[in-house]
């Protein structure tokens, strides 16, 4: 009884995650993945991924939700499209990808190794309040975070220094944001789209 | 005279890419273009936002859309990520009724509405097919005769939508650079990464992919790199003095967008088209055309 117990639960739990996978705009593709690996192959960061986008196919379709969600994968997929185009199954590996990073924020399992998630929500923030991007507000955003979450060490943003500061003396870098005269559309649209529960 | 709306895109406007805002406004009349400015427009949200929540992301992308369709123009950008985060927008809505009719719902409270009818391009991909390379030839005073440049166009210029170039081999801006008279360099990474944003929170493993890019340009004899994306162009740019510290190299590679050298080649005047911004400079390489341009004026 246990026994069967556990198996229900697993195919349940297995089940679930596919279908949430499959619900996602961009998940459905993964019903065509003839596991070539193909999209391995021509990724550039598919040596610092935990599971190559192949393997993390193969990991949704067994149910390894929290192997996958919890995973750096997605968080070093640079949108490159590569996979996209080279796919001989027409699988949207790059929009799994995305979708992947709003799955494991939405359920609050993403890993602490990765960094991307805070660059990600400085850019976001920028545009929520301004409704454009303020590249120098939302570098130091994300810098002071990361270097407040221990995931960057204060001394290694020195390294960033010249770069900066190059940047700026070429006249490339905005002191003050600019802000839209729509901004409060941009709240607006915000809220409303959080009020109607997202795409689910 | 043609006419289009126009969305730089924050970096293109006054940020990071500045250079190319401004000499794509010192070459649009030579080309015949008129880009009219979207009044207002949002940032496009970008890979962060797509990444974060698809419902608003693809609605605060929709809100351009929107106000794009009462010009009945054509949408034009400059930055390859605004193109393909417009575009996908675009597509998710065409393909997911129930999508399009929530961002309606959203967009309903600030008093828009997209029905679906805007076309989104890219502005090399306009000058190339719109004005034509014919025209541009015509029109060379200038020709960058000896000046070896590596045609760069990064990912999302050509991928993931097919259609305008071949997103496995392109070959349009090979053209263009040929058309300018300049010398066009083998570049075999021509359209790989450059690791994009994540140079800010991956940087290690961005200046590897930067690296290599600069490696394949260098060793095929490239004086320059020329490019389509703002993101590629800061990347490649301002970081080379990071990849040359990490990998002890010594690249030295100017990287200009592909409108300062169209304006070059025209004749416009050099200070018009914002050559001094590349933290890498242009002005030896430059300097037998930026003279010739000067002394015609």
């Amino acid at each position: 009884m246990g026994k069967t117990g556990h198996n229900q639960t697993a195919t349940i739990d297995r089940d679930s995650f596919l279908e949430e996978v499959y619900s996602v705009p961009g998940g459905e593709s993964i019903r065509w993945c003839i596991q070539c690996g193909t999209c391995s192959g021509s990724c550039p960061n598919v040596t610092r991924m935990d599971f190559s986008p192949r393997k993390t196919i193969a990991l949704i379709r067994t149910g390894k939700r929290h192997d996958v969600l919890n995973s750096n994968s997605m968080w070093v997929c640079a949108s490159c499209y590569l996979c996209t185009v080279r796919c001989p199954k027409d699988v949207k590996i790059t929009e799994l990808m995305h979708a992947l990073e709003r799955l494991s924020v939405a359920h609050g399992v993403t890993s602490s190794r990765v960094s991307t998630p805070a660059m990600y929500r400085a850019f976001v923030d920028s545009i929520k309040s301004n409704g454009r991007t303020h590249e120098l507000g939302m570098m130091m955003k994300y810098y002071l975070s990361a270097i407040f979450t221990g995931k960057m060490n204060p001394f290694a943003t020195i390294k960033m220094l010249p770069v900066a500061l190059k940047l700026f003396t070429h006249g490339r870098m905005s002191i003050k944001p600019t802000k839209i005269k729509g901004a409060e559309q941009i709240k607006t649209i915000v809220e409303r789209a959080k009020a109607l529960g997202g795409v689910q | 005279m043609k006419y289009y709306s126009y969305f730089p895109g924050c970096s293109s406007s006054e940020g990071t890419a500045v250079a190319y805002g401004i000499s794509t406004r010192a070459i649009s009349s030579a080309l015949g273009m008129e880009l009219i400015e979207l009044e207002d427009w949002n940032c496009c949200g970008s890979t962060p936002y797509s990444s974060t929540d698809e419902l608003q992301s693809v609605s605060i992308a929709t809100r351009d859309l929107a106000l794009a369709e009462k010009t009945g123009l054509d949408l034009v950008t400059p930055c390859s990520a605004c193109y393909t985060v417009l575009n996908r927008a675009n597509s998710q809505l065409q393909q997911y009724p129930d999508l399009k009719d929530k961002v309606n719902e959203v967009l309903a409270g600030v008093g828009l509405e997209y029905k679906g009818g805007v076309k989104v391009r890219h502005l090399f991909e306009v000058i190339y097919n719109d004005v034509g390379l014919e025209f541009i030839e015509s029109k060379v005073t200038n020709p960058l005769r000896g000046l070896r440049i590596a045609p760069y166009y990064g990912c999302q210029l050509v991928r993931p939508e097919p259609g305008f170039d071949n997103p496995h081999n392109p070959q349009s801006l090979d053209h263009l650079i040929t058309s300018l008279g300049a010398e066009l360099v083998p570049f075999p990474l021509k359209d790989r990464c450059c690791g994009g944003s994540l140079v800010i929170s991956e940087m290690d493993l961005a200046l590897g992919l930067i690296q290599k890019l600069l490696e394949s340009a260098a060793s095929n004899g490239a004086q320059c790199i020329i490019t389509v994306c703002p993101l590629c162009q800061t990347n490649l740019d301002a970081y080379q003095v990071l990849v040359n510290g990490k990998f002890r190299t010594r690249y030295n590679l100017p990287v200009l967008f592909f409108t300062q050298l169209i304006g070059l080649a025209l004749g416009i005047e050099p200070k018009a088209l914002a050559l001094d911004k590349g933290v890498v400079s242009a002005e030896k390489i430059l300097a037998p055309f930026t003279k010739v341009a000067e002394t015609a004026m």
